[in-house]
């Protein structure tokens, strides 16, 4: 069974189209990478599965229960950390919970912990790196209840040695917990290495142009980066990238 | 703050030469006392009349503070509602902006022909010159509050409560906070004045008196316990932000003031 499935989804701002007929799914503890270039309606998608948005045609479901227009369904991360600055990390990494009535501050302790945060729980987000900032918003959703987690280009804003240490540190804690991710990023490489599946968008009005499975195994190392398997199979997706902006 | 003490000699240094240089003008310059009297003879007036002006400083304290009090609840309230309910900001807001422009005080001797000398129209003029930075403030405060936050709130099932009194209230308090910093300085301009409308006590009383006695070193010793009372009032607001507002990096937000 398919936890997450988009069908048909149109979507315009106004004039501007920015999604046709968009159809996809992301099957239960599945990480799937939505890769497109800037401006492409990414965002926009990520609205309208998380409810804030309603599409003009198509629908949203999860687990079999129509969500179109509801939210409360899914966990977004945001481009940027969006830690409240007023509250600690712990009290950051409990928004979502709290939202929901509950608080469980042991696990988020040991989360906290297992993400290399220890004895920063009491500190303000901006005592912290950008990158730790953005380790403690992924946790934010990694408590949240809610099964599938929507990511944001989260890394794009990081340095290439701290963006690579946050992919595999993100592998680590995803193989651990098996939520559902779905990805957004203009990243080829990124892409590759997170995910089992890419979808590639096409320019506005954006839709789903081609589709890849990832032919690597995990627990995935950082070497194959340099693999010529690897080069082979970006080269395939570049193509498929290019091929639409014709 | 710690610039404010750090650079602190540098601010006493310069009192300290401003006054060396006033006393000796006046010295020099034989300027006769009800014109400007210098600041040794205001200081030893301050100290012989104390029992003159004394009475004088409780009614202006406590209704300065009692208008500024009852104007930043009002304006509190009146953001928070137009910023729950969208039609009504849409209808009054643009007013609001309006009213900016209006200098409240000019509404004072209407205010004593219609509810007379007492505390009624003087506390009315304070509320209404406290009222309006406070609501811009706080409602420009709430138009901050991170979009990226709220999209992830609302994604997550937040209800419109929750939203509020976890994104856009805690968000907006270093808004409210400047604008009752502004709203500490109308309150005591405000009494003052009031108070040259017709009261029987108060420093505003104090220094109509003296004025049109040319007793100008009291006149000066009004102005200081002005002064001084409005620095107070401002340090208290800053203590009171430094309580609600702990996250803020040192140093950020205080320079500039
Ligand atoms: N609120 C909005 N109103 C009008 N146009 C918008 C709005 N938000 C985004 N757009 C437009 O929709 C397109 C897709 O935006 P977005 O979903 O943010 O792209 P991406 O996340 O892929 O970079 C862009 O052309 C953008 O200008
Ligand atoms: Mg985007």
């Amino acid at each position: 069974m398919s936890e997450l499935r988009i069908e048909h989804v149109d979507f315009s701002f106004g004039e501007l189209q920015v999604l046709k007929d968009v159809s996809f799914s992301v099957a239960a503890g599945e990480f799937v990478c939505l890769l497109g270039p800037s401006g492409s309606g990414k965002s926009t998608l990520f609205s309208i599965i998380g409810g804030i948005l309603k599409p003009d045609r198509g629908a949203i479901w999860l687990n079999g229960e129509n969500i179109t227009g509801k939210t409360g369904y899914i966990s977004y991360t945001p481009q940027t950390p969006s830690l409240m600055p007023w509250r600690t990390i712990l009290d950051n990494v409990l928004l979502g919970q709290e939202i929901h009535g509950v608080r469980d501050e042991e696990v988020a302790l040991s989360l906290i912990e297992r993400a290399g945060l220890k004895g920063f729980e009491n500190r303000y987000p901006h005592e912290l790196s950008g990158g730790m900032n953005q380790r403690a918003s992924f946790i934010r959703s990694l408590l949240s209840p809610q099964t599938m987690i929507l990511l944001d280009e989260p890394f794009s804003a990081l340095d290439e040695f701290t963006r690579l240490d946050m992919q595999k540190w993100l592998l680590t804690i995803w193989s651990r917990y098996r939520k559902s991710i779905l990805f957004v990023t203009h990243n080829i490489d990124e892409a590759i290495f997170l995910s089992d599946r890419i979808l590639v968008l096409s320019a506005k009005p954006a839709t789903v142009k081609a589709e890849f499975a990832v032919p690597f195994a995990r627990p995935r190392q950082e070497e194959i980066l340099l693999s010529t398997s690897f080069l082979d199979f970006k080269r395939e997706i570049l193509q498929a990238l290019r091929s639409d902006s014709i | 703050m710690r610039m404010f003490i750090k650079n602190f000699w540098k601010q006493v240094l310069f009192f300290a030469v401003f006054f060396t240089f006033w006393e000796g003008s006046v010295r020099f310059f034989r300027i006769p006392d009800w014109l400007l009297p210098g600041p040794i003879q205001i200081f030893r007036e301050g100290i012989t009349s104390f029992s003159v002006y004394s009475s004088h400083i409780i009614p202006t304290v406590s209704l300065a503070l009692f208008g500024l009090l009852i104007g930043s609840l009002c304006g509190a309230i009146t953001a928070i509602v137009l910023h729950l309910v969208p039609a009504l900001k849409d209808m009054f807001y643009p007013l609001i902006i309006m009213s900016q422009n209006i200098p409240i005080i000019v509404l004072a001797p209407l205010l004593v022909i219609w509810f007379g000398f007492g505390m009624l129209p003087k506390v009315i003029v304070i509320t209404l010159v406290c009222y309006f930075p406070v609501t811009i403030s706080l409602l420009s405060g709430f138009s901050q509050a991170d979009r990226e936050l709220k999209h992830y709130m609302l994604m997550a099932g937040a209800s419109k409560k929750q939203i509020f009194w976890k994104l856009e209230w805690p968000g907006a308090l270093p808004a409210l906070f400047s604008g009752l910093k502004i709203a500490a300085t109308y309150s005591v301009m405000g009494a003052v004045i009031a108070e040259w409308l017709g009261a029987k006590k108060g420093i505003g009383v104090f220094m109509t008196l003296s004025s049109s006695a040319f007793r100008t070193d009291r006149v000066f010793i009004a102005i200081f316990i002005i002064v001084i009372f409005s620095f107070l009032l401002f340090l208290l607001i800053q203590f009171l932000e430094k309580l609600a507002i702990r996250w803020r990096p040192t140093g950020e937000g205080n320079n500039h003031e």
